[in-house]
C-alpha cells in the first residue's frame, strides 16, 4: 500500500488532477501563448490581425506618455499602499495577540474591512464620502483641519490619495497571517530575553521582527502583487482620472482593449506588465537571504 | 494592590484604544447604513445617526433601472455565485485528493507548476480570454463568469491538501479491506472528513465571485443579465443618479449576504487564512 506507483495510481493521480490541470491549460497556458502572439500584431476585433514584430514595443517605450505615466502611478500607489497597509495589520496584529478579553471579536471585526474592501459597494460609497459635498469634508472643515471642502476625488493632488486610504484600510487578511505566525514563536526566547533585562521595545525589534521576517516576506509577495493589480476602485471611484491620475496600470491596459479596441497593443502592455511584475517578484525573492531569517529546522 | 489597579488601568485603556480606532475603522461602512435611512436633504452628511428613518430608500433602491428591478440583479448573482462556487469547490477538493494523496509520475513537478501560478495575475490574460470566449459566442451569458471559475483555486487547493495530509493513512487502508478502490476512497473517507477546508473554500469563493466586478464589466451586456456589483456601478455616475439614500440602500443590501454568511460561519475564515495564507 505504502507509495507504489504503478500505472493504475498515475492514471487514478492525472484523473483527480484533471480540473486543474485543464483549467491550467485552457485558462491560462494557452491564453498566455496567445497573448504573446497577440503582442506582435496589430488587431482591433473588427478586422483580421496584422502581424508588426516589435512595433507596439517600440511605441509603448518610446512613444507614450500615458503608459509612463500608468507606471508612475501604481508604483506610488503600490509602494505607499504597501507599507501602510501591512504596518497596519502588524500593529493589530501584535495588540491582538495578548491574552486579553475580546481579542477574538476584536480579530473578527477588524477582519470585516478586507473582506469588503474591494466591493462595487464600498467603493461606491468612498466616493460619496470623499467627495466635495460628502462626509469626510464636514468632518474635517468642523474640526477645523481644513479652511474649506476639498473635491477629494476631484483633485488630481488629492484623488490617488483617497485609493490609497482604501487599500490601507484592507489590512484585514496580512493581520491574520501575521497573528498566526506571532503565535509560532516560541515562548522560551522571550522568557530568556526577559531574564536577560530586556524590555519591551527590544524584544519587538530583536525577537519579534526577526521571527517574522517568513510572514513578513510572504505579505510583501502577496500584497505588491495585489495592489500593482488594483482596477475596480480606480474604475469606480475616479475612473482614472482627474487628467489621468488615477489612471493605473491595468486600468489603462483595460481602456486600450475595451475602449480603444487595440487588442494587440493592450496583449503587449500585459506582457511589460507581466515582466515588470516577475522582476519585482524575483527582486524580492532575491533580497530576502539579506533580511529573512528562517530557523534551521530540527535544530534544538 | 497597586500593582493590580495599574492592570486594571491598563486594561481599560487598551480596550479604549481599540475601540475608537474601531469606530474610525468602521465609520465608512456605519455611514453607509445610516445614509441609506436618512432624507434626501441629509443623505450625504457625516451623521450616523439618521435624521429620520426612512424604510423607503429600499424600495425607491429595489426599483432598479428602466422595468428592471434589484430582484433580477440579485437573483443573476446568486445563479453565478452559487454555480461557480459549488463547482469550484468540488473540483478543487479533486485536485486536493490527487496531490494529496496519490503517489503518480509527474505528481511533484504539476505540485510546484501549481504553486507558480498562485503568483500568476490574471489580469495578464484577459485580453486572449476574451476573444477565446468571443469566438465560442460566450458574450454576454452568464459561461465566462462560472466556467473559468471551475479552475481549482491553487490556494484552495493547497488549504485542502493539508487537510487531506493530515487524515490518518489507517482510514484509506480499513477502507480498501472493506473494498474501496482509489476513486470509492475520496468520497466515502476524504469529502466527509475535509469538511472544514470545503467550507472555508465555499465562502471565499461565494465573496469572490459575489463581488466580481471585472468579469461581468467585460463580458454582460444586456442589463438583465447584470449581477448585483455590475447593477450598483450604474450608481456610481453622478450625473444618472441623485437619489443618495436608495443608492446607500442597495449599497447595504448587497453586502447582506457577505456579512450574514461572516456572522455564521466567521470561525472557518479566519482559520483558513491563517493555515494557508489566504488573500481576503
Amino acid at each position: 500500500m505504502r507509495n507504489y506507483v504503478n500505472e493504475r495510481t498515475t492514471l487514478a493521480g492525472y484523473i483527480f488532477i484533471s480540473p486543474w490541470l485543464f483549467g491550467f491549460l485552457a485558462f491560462m497556458l494557452v491564453p498566455v501563448i496567445m497573448s504573446l502572439y497577440y503582442s506582435f500584431t496589430s488587431y482591433n476585433l473588427v478586422s483580421s490581425s496584422v502581424f508588426v514584430g516589435l512595433e507596439n514595443y517600440k511605441e509603448i517605450i518610446m512613444d507614450d506618455p500615458r503608459f509612463l505615466n500608468s507606471l508612475k502611478v501604481t508604483f506610488i500607489y503600490t509602494f505607499t499602499a504597501l507599507p501602510l497597509r501591512l504596518g497596519f495589520a502588524l500593529l493589530l496584529a501584535v495588540l491582538f495577540n495578548q491574552g486579553r478579553r475580546f481579542v477574538g471579536l476584536y480579530r473578527t471585526l477588524f477582519y470585516v474591512p478586507s473582506l469588503i474592501g474591494g466591493s462595487v459597494a464600498i467603493s461606491v460609497v468612498w466616493r460619496q464620502l470623499f467627495g466635495y459635498s460628502g462626509a469626510m469634508n464636514d468632518i474635517l472643515v468642523g474640526l477645523g483641519i481644513l479652511k474649506a471642502p476639498i473635491g477629494f476625488i476631484g483633485n488630481p493632488k488629492t484623488s490617488l490619495w483617497t485609493l490609497v486610504l482604501l487599500a490601507a484600510w484592507q489590512f484585514g487578511s496580512p493581520m491574520l497571517i501575521f497573528l498566526a505566525g506571532l503565535k509560532q514563536i516560541p515562548i522560551r526566547l522571550y522568557e530568556s530575553a526577559a531574564i536577560d533585562g530586556a524590555n519591551w521595545w527590544q524584544k519587538f525589534f530583536r525577537i519579534t521582527i526577526p521571527m517574522l521576517t517568513p510572514v513578513i516576506f510572504f505579505n510583501v509577495v502577496m500584497q505588491t502583487i495585489r495592489l500593482f493589480m488594483m482596477f475596480t476602485q480606480a474604475y469606480i471611484i475616479t475612473e482614472g482620472g482627474p487628467i489621468d491620475s488615477t489612471m493605473v496600470y491595468v486600468l489603462y491596459l483595460f481602456k486600450q482593449a475595451f475602449q480603444y479596441s487595440s487588442m494587440g497593443y493592450a496583449s503587449s502592455l500585459a506582457w511589460i506588465l507581466l515582466i515588470i511584475l516577475s522582476v519585482i517578484t524575483l527582486l524580492i525573492f532575491k533580497s530576502s537571504k539579506y533580511w529573512v531569517f528562517y530557523e534551521a529546522e530540527g535544530e534544538n | 494592590m497597586k500593582m493590580s489597579d495599574n492592570k486594571h488601568l491598563k486594561s481599560v485603556i487598551y480596550h479604549i484604544c481599540i475601540l475608537t480606532l474601531g469606530l474610525m475603522m468602521f465609520y465608512p461602512v456605519l455611514w453607509m447604513i445610516a445614509s441609506s435611512f436618512k432624507g434626501h436633504a441629509n443623505a450625504l452628511s457625516p451623521s450616523l445617526i439618521p435624521d429620520q428613518f426612512l424604510i423607503q430608500n429600499y424600495f425607491q433602491g429595489w426599483q432598479g433601472f428602466g422595468d428592471l428591478t434589484f430582484a433580477t440583479f440579485f437573483k443573476n448573482s446568486f445563479i453565478i455565485a452559487t454555480t461557480a462556487t459549488i463547482g469550484q469547490v468540488i473540483l478543487s477538493a479533486m485536485t486536493a485528493y490527487g496531490f494529496g494523496r496519490i503517489q503518480f509520475k509527474g505528481r511533484n513537478f504539476w505540485f510546484s507548476v501549481m504553486i507558480i501560478t498562485l503568483l500568476f495575475p490574471q489580469q495578464v490574460v484577459m485580453i486572449p480570454q476574451y476573444l477565446m470566449f468571443n469566438q465560442l459566442g460566450w458574450i454576454d451569458t452568464f459561461k465566462p463568469l462560472i466556467l473559468p471559475k471551475f479552475t481549482p483555486l491553487p490556494f484552495f487547493v493547497f488549504l485542502m491538501v493539508q487537510f487531506v495530509r493530515g487524515l490518518p493513512r489507517e482510514l484509506d487502508e480499513a477502507a480498501r479491506i472493506d473494498g474501496c478502490g482509489v476513486y470509492m476512497i475520496f468520497f466515502k473517507i476524504i469529502l466527509p472528513n475535509i469538511k472544514p477546508a470545503l467550507i472555508t473554500a465555499a465562502i471565499f469563493s461565494f465573496y469572490w465571485t459575489w463581488q466580481d466586478f471585472f468579469t461581468p464589466l467585460l463580458y454582460i451586456q444586456s442589463t438583465e443579465l447584470y449581477p448585483v456589483s455590475l447593477a450598483l456601478s450604474l450608481f456610481a455616475d453622478p450625473q444618472a443618479v441623485t437619489n443618495w439614500g436608495a443608492m446607500f440602500a442597495m449599497a447595504t443590501l448587497s453586502l447582506l449576504p457577505i456579512f450574514l454568511i461572516f456572522i455564521f460561519f466567521q470561525r472557518y475564515l479566519v482559520e483558513g487564512i491563517a493555515t494557508s495564507g489566504l488573500k481576503g
